[in-house]
């Protein structure tokens, strides 16, 4: 079995695909830092995945930079900070960077020019803290993954402290077109990140790093040589190969450690953590200088703008004044994408706030998109070798169709990552990703229908059972009452 | 003479069988179509009357004998209705059943004057409250089946669609409506 | 908003059924012009015959089912696969051949399947073999090569004879096809290096296909460099063509090396009848094949041994067709039996166990 096993060594890379990179518009031009303050800034008290943060402050209320607005609830959550001095507005719903745009709480801040920070902002030696205090600052900073999924960072770093972890990975990859916020980070702020890196695995107790960088960027993989070469044998730096989608964590942890996730299971389960190049330099910020996450690095890019770069705007910025400011036109928009193209959201409008997770905006127009009707699948099986998960989304596509969603789980339906390889390739243009959103969706709605049928049961039949308890109870009582009184009676006629 | 013996073992085998389905039929006699205890046990058994029948048994009772269709039970929604259909191995339509919109009873509390009707009526005690205090609902619990509507003196009580948030959005499928029949 | 994409990827690669269509038309191309040429003229009517009722098949079958018309007409399918059916036709078989072989392959092939993407087996191999079994003498009637303008090459009012009006060819110009020939002289007790020698066998010549056989298969050189460019594009992967090739290759070294006098080599294999034709584009047909690369790999080395059994010692002296639908009935058996493995799972779908 070695001796087979030496010889057919499974493949690292599985499935994906080569969609045009399209970052060359973006990936040459600094970080542009001089984003005028908008009017208004929306926070949205769901920056994160899990519970909504609850607010701390009240409508009227003055408020400082940095100062803490929402406080996260529950285990899973992350709490909100005010980008800029100001006055607080108002909380309402408003529209949320959603695909449905449906409105959820947000705090409506109005900046009022001065930036002023709060007070006691110093710099400080992060290793004098002890390991918990740092994941607990990372926590109270609001800190969240910077490369789109929004998971709160304090919760990771945790979660690692508990299983012992052994490699920190540090996700440079960047792998959605269009997008090159990560690359311009790593260019421009490599020692940040490294810092930022050497937090973390302080507050992990661990000493191993890896970066991986694709090889499409190789001016950021020198920067973050150079900046990691102090600190040689703790942090390394790897370079990947360009291809989509290297940034999925468990393609990423299988290719630099040689280890795979078990199915339902974390990275940390295997002795690996996994943070974004943006994750690590918030956490420098937060931690160093105990700056809050109140601003982020964005692509602002697509046809339809005629100036795309990486700006760093307050949260909270409305999309449409970050599409200004790149001159967009906003007739020519076609679609606008939140996050990179593959894996991004579509929103119906630009009027949503800026959240922590988003890495880009996109202004897409017509041709970029290319969007053309769904015709017959001719199973050309090339969603099959280029799905990086090992699934059949042909398969899958066809018993969701039929309404078959069961059997669409066993293809492999919950496995699915939602990359987007498959809808890349599909040469009929069928929208494989949709069905399965679609898919995923109505089994959770089926579910929790099952729940209510047998909750509801349950309490019909817990008021039954109460109704007649009551009524066997009066009987009872009745009954005693009547052989009460006849004993009486009968005493008195006695 | 061949034929005579085919006759005779054939008419033999045909009176013995019967006889013996005859008495099975006798002794061994089902009261009731245990279908009926089946597709009972499925059903939410709040006995809320949406359906138009008096209970959840009359109901089962309905379907069983195919005077109902499977999407006549509004709180058990769409999964309820696939489950009876297989169940029933009939053919599902679900168009007349898309367009309900979930529904959920909520209190006005500018007009409720406390006076209990609703929860006493309320089949999973998903109203709560004292006499004299305002009552309200429990979203989770309340099954729509607008019971205490009809016996709210102060019409207080209304049924509202049930609002799309974040939580409870979900993606639409990707085929236009038209495409499922193709 | 837009209906379309209304959820990622808002990316799309380049290629589309229809470019897809068009690079296997295009690779096939080299082959069918050789064909044409070394046929001459009734070769080229009898393809244009087949590729007009293909696509007139495919516009009454999608009318009559009320769906439209122009949109799938256009996609090509309909084209490639009257182009598949003309190649390998017998050169100058009557028109009424190629109208009936369309026929078969859109109605009975593919349409009353559902249409494209829904079908069991490979229309193309199913016209084919329903003639071949309907109509023997048409189908089996061979020519010798005669290039187009040469002397033995007939005119073009002589070719509208021969394909439309059922003139016989003249005697001298048909023959048997090789692999037939070889068939026959063993039965007749002949060994191999006699049948050879008295069919005119030369290595060079069956490679670059200046031998008799169906329209488009005789040139393996043309349809070897057609499939390794459809690689190239990434339309086709290696995986069926090399194992069925190779499977064939292998069988034929095997029993060529136990007895030559009875058991051609692979050079004789690989370069007669359809093998190439088939391996390159018809096996690889996306909707008839498996769909992950082991279950392609199992595909291919089942229809070369089908070829090879059936060539051997079956009935017929090709075996192609009956292989390729063969194996096309157990692509869904292969299907369902091997999936690729899902990433954190074992190849039974259980989660891994943690280290």
């Amino acid at each position: 079995m070695s001796l087979f096993s030496s010889f057919w060594q499974p493949k690292k890379i599985r499935g994906g695909v080569h969609p045009e990179p399209r970052k060359a518009a973006t990936s040459d031009r600094p970080i542009d830092v001089a984003f005028p303050m908008p009017a208004m800034l929306y926070l949205s008290l769901q920056q994160h995945v899990g519970q909504p943060a609850e607010p701390v402050v009240k409508v009227g209320e003055r408020v400082l930079k940095g100062q803490l607005l929402a406080i996260g609830q529950g285990a899973i959550s992350a709490s909100v900070h005010a980008p800029t001095s100001g006055l607080i507005d108002d909380i309402m719903d408003y529209p949320s960077a959603h695909p449905s745009a449906l409105p959820s709480p947000t705090l409506l801040l109005e900046p009022d020019g001065e930036d002023r920070w709060i007070d006691g902002l110093a710099e400080i030696d992060p290793f004098s803290l002890t390991p918990q205090e740092v994941c607990d600052r990372v926590g109270a900073a609001g800190v969240v993954g910077m490369g789109g999924a929004a998971f709160p960072s304090a919760v990771k770093l945790n979660l690692g402290r508990r299983t012992r972890i052994q490699t920190l990975l540090i996700n440079g990859g960047e792998c959605e077109p269009y997008l090159s916020c990560d690359d311009r980070l790593m260019r421009e702020r490599a020692a940040d990140i490294v810092d930022g890196i050497n937090i973390m695995l302080h507050g992990l107790e661990c000493n191993k790093a890896i970066v991986g960088i694709e090889d499409n960027k190789p001016q950021a993989y020198a920067a973050m040589c150079d900046a990691a070469r102090p600190h040689g044998g703790k942090i390394e730096v790897a370079q990947v190969p360009s291809l989509y989608p290297m940034g999925w964590d468990k393609q990423l942890i299988r290719y630099l450690t040689d280890k795979e996730v078990p199915a339902g299971g974390r990275a940390a389960d295997v002795g690996v953590l996994m943070h974004n190049v943006g994750t690590a330099y918030a956490v420098q910020q937060a931690i160093r200088f105990g700056k809050p996450l109140i601003s982020r690095i964005v692509t602002v890019s697509g046809d339809a703008v005629r100036a795309p770069r990486n700006v760093e705007a307050p949260i909270g910025t409305p999309l449409a004044d970050l599409l200004g400011f790149c001159g967009y036109q906003s007739e020519a928009v076609a679609r606008y994408v939140m996050g990179g193209p593959m894996m991004g959201d579509a929103l119906p409008h630009p009027n949503v706030p800026l959240v922590k997770g988003a890495c880009g905006i996109l202004a897409l127009t017509e041709t970029e998109l290319a969007a053309s009707d769904a015709k017959a699948c001719i199973r050309c099986s090339r969603c099959v070798s280029s799905c990086p998960v090992g699934l059949l989304p042909l398969e899958m596509m066809t018993r969701i169709r039929a309404g078959q969603l069961e059997a669409a789980i066993g293809y492999g339906l919950k496995d699915c990552i939602s990359c987007g390889s498959c809808s890349y390739v599909c040469p009929s243009q069928i929208p494989l990703v949709h069905y399965f959103k679609y898919a995923s969706g109505e089994l959770v709605s089926r579910q929790q229908a099952q729940h209510k049928a047998e909750q509801t049961k349950r309490l019909a039949e817990e008021k039954q059972a109460r109704i007649d308890r009551y009524k066997q109870e009066q009987a009872a009582l009745a009954a005693q009452r009547k052989a009460k009184s006849q004993q009486q009676k009968r005493g008195e006629a006695a | 003479m061949y034929i005579l013996f085919a006759i005779i073992s054939l008419t033999g085998m045909g009176l013995g069988l019967g006889f013996l389905l005859g008495a099975a039929a006798r002794y061994l006699k089902v009261e009731e179509n245990p279908l009926i205890d089946e597709i009972e046990s499925l059903m939410p058994g709040s006995q809320c009357g949406q359906c138009g029948y008096p209970g959840c048994r009359p109901a089962a009772e309905a379907l069983v004998a195919g005077d109902a269709p499977a999407t006549l039970c509004p709180p058990g929604g769409r999964a309820l209705a696939e489950q009876l259909a297989n169940k029933l191995s009939i053919d599902l339509d679900l168009s007349d059943m898309e367009d309900q919109v979930p529904m959920v009873a909520r209190v006005d509390e500018s007009n409720c004057i406390g006076c209990t009707r609703c929860y006493k009526v309320c089949p999973t005690d998903a109203l709560v409250g004292a006499p004299k205090q305002i009552h309200a609902v429990v979203a989770d619990a309340c099954i729509a089946c607008s019971k205490c509507v009809d016996v709210c003196p102060t019409e207080c009580l209304r049924l509202h669609p049930v609002k799309v948030t974040l939580r409870n959005w979900r993606w639409p499928s990707p085929e236009p409506a038209t495409a499922k029949a193709a | 908003m837009n209906r379309l994409l209304a959820s990622a990827p808002f990316a799309r690669s380049d290629s589309q059924v229809q470019a897809i269509m068009k690079w296997v038309m295009l690779a096939l191309s080299p082959a069918t012009l050789f064909g044409i040429f070394i046929f001459g003229w009734p070769a080229l009517l009898l393809f244009a015959v087949t590729l007009l009722s293909a696509l007139f098949f495919e516009a009454a079958c999608l009318a009559l089912a009320g769906r439209a018309v122009k949109p799938t007409l256009l996609d090509g399918s309909a084209l490639l696969t009257g182009w598949l059916i003309g190649m390998s036709l017998p050169p100058w078989a009557p028109w009424w051949i190629g109208v009936v072989g369309s026929a078969l392959a859109i109605i009975v092939g593919k349409q009353v399947y559902g249409g494209i993407g829904q079908n069991l087996f490979n229309p193309a191999m199913l016209a084919r073999v329903a003639l071949l079994v309907s109509f023997p003498l048409e189908m089996t009637t061979w020519i010798h090569p005669a290039p187009l303008f040469s002397a033995s090459a007939p005119g073009l009012l002589e070719s509208f004879a021969i394909t439309f009006g059922g003139a016989a060819a003249a005697d001298g110009m048909t023959g048997a096809s090789l692999i037939g020939h070889v068939k026959t002289e063993f039965s007749q007790g002949h060994g191999l290096s006699e049948a050879l020698n008295s069919g005119g066998y030369a290595f060079i010549k069956s490679f670059l296909g200046w031998r008799s056989g169906s329209l488009g298969e005789t040139s393996s050189l043309l349809l070897i460099g057609g499939g390794i460019w459809l690689m190239r594009k990434k339309v086709i992967t290696w995986h069926i063509p090399l194992s069925m090739l190779m499977t064939v290759a292998l069988m034929a070294g095997l029993f060529n090396w136990i007895d030559a006098e009875h058991y051609p080599g692979p050079w004789f294999h690989l370069t007669s009848g359809g093998l190439t034709l088939a391996a390159f584009f018809i096996a690889t047909d996306y909707v008839t094949s498996p769909n992950s690369a082991t279950g392609q790999i199992i595909f291919g080395a089942g229809c070369g041994l089908i070829v090879y059994l059936i060539r051997t010692w079956g009935a017929y002296p090709e075996g192609v067709g009956f292989s390729v639908l063969l194996m096309n009935s157990l692509t869904p058996v292969i299907d369902h039996y091997i999936r690729p493995r899902i990433y954190g799972r074992d190849h039974k779908g259980r989660p891994l166990e943690l280290p």
